[in-house]
């Protein structure tokens, strides 16, 4: 395989290496092509969403808040259309969180770092200042010149005012679309209009915007090279068989210029290098600041299209692919002739392999079990706390009484009555749900849910005086069944428990 | 070699093979430090971070000094002082129904009721579990008060009597009184009196071991304590006089306690809650504390 160009083994004056180095600006050049293309889309397609899902209307009655996706930190509610998510349900954020971990994982070993190059907000805000940058200053080169004056005149000022002007907006949007998903999206707005917002709205919304207007303006590459945890265990997840944006070095080396018929295929034109938003040479292999997000594949595609020669000198390739292919061709001397035969040396990613399957059974339970317990909600639920002191209480007759708590959370938005049935009693025993007197037909106490809320009652059981159960432990039913009928609303299992002498 | 510490600390200009990098110079058994400059506004960073640490200590309390309260004047114990003030401001329209509502009333309405057992189930806590226990399952010489055994009565009035005014209080004029005799200590009953009418009391849950002790007891029984425990042991709650024939014994049922009952004596106390708690606070307890065992129903 081809040596990539590396430093100089010794360098006189590294005695001198600063310990802290300035940051070279990156002023990365508009390019076009597949990827671009595929990244605008993403691009309109994230910060659609992020926009105008709060804008979205749902219809959910009177007294509930009429927006599909709302967290509602007064309520405690989390509105996400037609499902309601309280807060004692946590462990669906538990399993969103485990999914989005593990689908980056798998994103990661299928395709490198797509999260980072495609998806990930840094970027694609980013994405949107460089846009705006662009419009506003110009292109690479303009940009570079007007930074390397001595002095600006008030067209640069100007210039340079208006885009910082339009960053702040984006920024500002950003904020304030990031609180309309915790309070209703055109309230806040009239309420913006008015000067009525309150100062904790505002709060979040300069704090966003600011961190917006900051990350994505100013420090740009530097999150993910110096701040962001994942460019470091990216390793981890990435082997022979994973997709990465690479420079196929057994083709393109030596590099030379475009009629040197001894040089490999890359001309050194530094296309790929001037399109980078984060500033690297892809020639130099995968590093911690590449960001997988391939328009250094459109910059060169481009140029080799106009030498006619063919494209993909850098492409979505695997470590392995790049090593049979520099192995095949080492023999060859560079130049076109290399192109065929280290193509045909590749065989097609494998997708599947044991890390690819692991992560697809682990995604697949979690979601499993996540759907399971989904399904398996139901509008009215019952929870039965045992009184733990004391144990059980021993009344003035030797009979033995258990005390409950029954809490009964009801999803609907108006109270129903439902009967309460204990079952599974020690013979004789009794039972009463504290201070409710109505029953129905068959006898049985009723209790009113509370609307979209828990309601608690207390429930005691009391043996008979002589009565004492035969097990220390007796397994008890209490149900919740619809008045004068059978049907079961809801249920949940307990025991009665007795002294031990 | 290197002669100084100087120069093994700092030592040849020197570049990372594999890597390419240059060295920091720092060397540790042959593993050298490979020198990744840090970027300029990560320094700056850290210095504003010294910078914003000094400011705080200006501002804020942070020296383990006393006078060193920083210029905001600010402490935790004020903003916790802030916190229950707003709190109380908050709860304020709560409390005032509570206060004009009758126990039972509340027990009628769900949403005073669920506040009312929340803040007494905290009040509880603060003020009665250290005698009544977590649960008011209460101790030796502690009432149970989650059974149905109520020495002054269980309605929710005369809980709500006893919260405010105690028992054997002596900072209270309208508290709970009653006395039982130091029999034997006192002289008013001899040893042998005594375990005769313990037996009796044993013989009232069909408990006695010395059936002739409890029948002559029956006599001393009669002529000392029915006065106030009843004819058949059935209590009396005008004088706080427990039950003796149930299961439920505060101080403990077996022989050799109700001995020293009868001969020395019960004085349990009980403070007098309407001079630390308000009323409304009170009445949060007595509603949790007929949540606990159901207390007794009102007479009609």
């Amino acid at each position: 395989m081809t040596k990539v160009q590396k430093p100089e083994a010794f360098a006189p004056d590294d005695r001198n290496q600063p310990l802290y180095a300035d940051r070279v600006r990156v002023y990365p050049q508009a390019v076009t092509g597949t990827v671009r293309r595929a990244k605008w889309a993403v691009l309109a397609l994230c910060l659609g969403l992020y926009y105008l899902v709060p804008w979205i209307r749902w219809d959910r009655g009177p007294d509930q808040p009429h927006q599909a996706v709302l967290v509602d930190m007064d309520k405690g509610r989390l509105f996400f259309f037609w499902i309601e998510v309280w807060p004692q349900e946590v462990y669906y954020l538990t399993g969103l969180l485990l999914l989005g971990a593990l689908g980056i994982f798998a994103a990661t070993s299928l395709f490198g770092r797509v999260w980072c190059g495609f998806t990930c907000p840094q970027t694609v805000w980013t994405d949107l200042y460089m846009l705006v940058e662009r419009w506003i200053e110009g292109d690479r080169n303009a940009r570079m010149r007007r930074d390397q004056k001595p002095r600006w005149g008030a067209a640069d000022w100007g210039i340079k005012i208006g885009k910082h002007a339009a960053w702040v907006a984006i920024a500002a949007a950003t904020g304030g679309a990031w609180v309309m998903y915790f309070t209703d999206a055109p309230t806040l707005v009239m309420d913006l209009l008015s000067f009525d917002a309150s100062p904790t709205i505002l709060g979040f919304i300069g704090l966003f915007t600011l961190s917006t207007y900051l990350l994505a303006g100013w420090a740009r590459e530097q999150v993910c090279t110096y701040m962001c945890p994942w460019p470091r265990f990216q390793s981890a997840m990435l082997d022979d068989d994973s997709l990465a944006v690479s420079y196929r070095a057994w083709r393109g080396e030596p590099r030379g210029k475009a009629r040197d018929t001894s040089a490999g295929d890359c001309i050194d034109c530094r296309a790929c290098v001037n399109v980078c938003p984060t500033g690297v040479d892809i020639r130099d292999g995968l590093q911690l600041a590449c960001i997988n997000c391939g328009l250094c594949i459109d910059a060169c595609d481009n140029i080799m299209a106009k030498l006619g020669r063919p494209t993909a000198l850098i492409a979505f390739e695997t470590v392995g692919n790049l090593a049979a292919a520099g192995t095949a061709t080492c023999a060859i001397p560079p130049g076109p002739a290399r192109c065929a035969p280290g193509m045909a040396a590749r065989r097609p990613a494998r997708l599947l392999r044991p890390r690819t399957w692991f992560y697809a059974a682990a995604m697949t339970t979690i979601g499993a079990v996540m759907l399971w317990a989904f399904v398996g909600r139901t509008d009215v639920a019952i929870e039965a706390l045992r009184d733990r002191s004391p144990l059980f209480v021993r009344l003035a007759d030797g009979s033995i009484r258990n005390s409950y708590t029954l809490k009964v959370s009801d999803r609907r938005h108006a109270t129903d009555r439902l009967a309460v049935s204990v079952e599974g009693l020690p013979p004789g025993a009794a039972w009463q749900v504290l201070d409710r007197r109505d029953a129905d037909a068959n006898g049985r106490p009723l209790v009113e849910t509370r609307a979209d809320g828990v309601a608690e009652f207390r429930l005691f059981v009391t043996t008979a005086p002589e009565g004492r159960p035969e097990e220390e432990s007796t397994p008890v039913r209490i149900r919740l069944v619809a008045p004068d009928g059978e049907a079961e609303r809801a249920a949940v299992g307990t025991i009665f428990l007795r002294p031990r002498t | 070699m290197p002669d100084t510490m100087h120069d093994t600390l700092h030592g040849a200009p020197h570049r990372d093979e594999h890597t390419g990098t240059a060295t920091t110079g720092h060397e540790w058994d042959g593993i050298r430090e490979l020198n990744t400059p840090l970027p300029r506004w990560w320094l700056y960073t850290f210095y504003a971070c010294i910078a914003f640490s000094a400011l705080w200590v200006v501002l804020y309390p942070a020296l383990p000094i006393t006078g060193a309260t920083g210029l905001l004047g600010y402490t935790v114990r004020g903003e916790a002082d802030a916190d229950r003030a707003a709190q109380a401001t908050a709860a304020e329209p709560m409390l005032a129904r509570l206060r004009a509502t009758e126990p039972e009333q509340i027990l009628a309405d769900p949403d005073l009721r669920g506040y009312a057992i929340a803040g007494g189930r905290i009040a509880f806590a603060n003020a009665c579990a250290g005698c009544h226990g977590a649960g008011g399952q209460g101790a030796q010489g502690f009432p149970n008060l989650a059974d149905d055994e109520w020495l002054w009565g269980g309605q929710l009035a005369q809980v709500e009597q006893t919260i405010r005014h105690g028992i054997r209080a002596p900072d209270d004029d309208a508290t709970r009184t009653s006395m039982m005799p130091r029999f034997v200590a006192d002289g008013q009953l001899t040893t042998a009196q005594a375990n005769d009418v313990s037996e009796h009391v044993l013989a009232l849950t069909n408990r006695a071991t010395d059936k002739a002790a409890a029948t002559r007891g029956a006599a001393v029984f009669a002529e000392n304590c029915v006065s106030c425990h009843g004819e058949r042991g059935e209590g009396n709650r005008e004088m706080g006089a427990p039950r003796l024939d149930d299961q439920v014994w505060l101080y403990g049922g077996d022989k050799t306690t109700i001995l020293r009952t009868v001969s020395f004596g019960r004085a349990g106390a009980m403070p007098a809650w309407e001079r630390r708690l308000d009323p409304a606070t009170i009445r949060m307890l007595t509603v949790y504390v007929h949540s606990l065992g159901g207390t007794e129903p009102s007479v009609p």
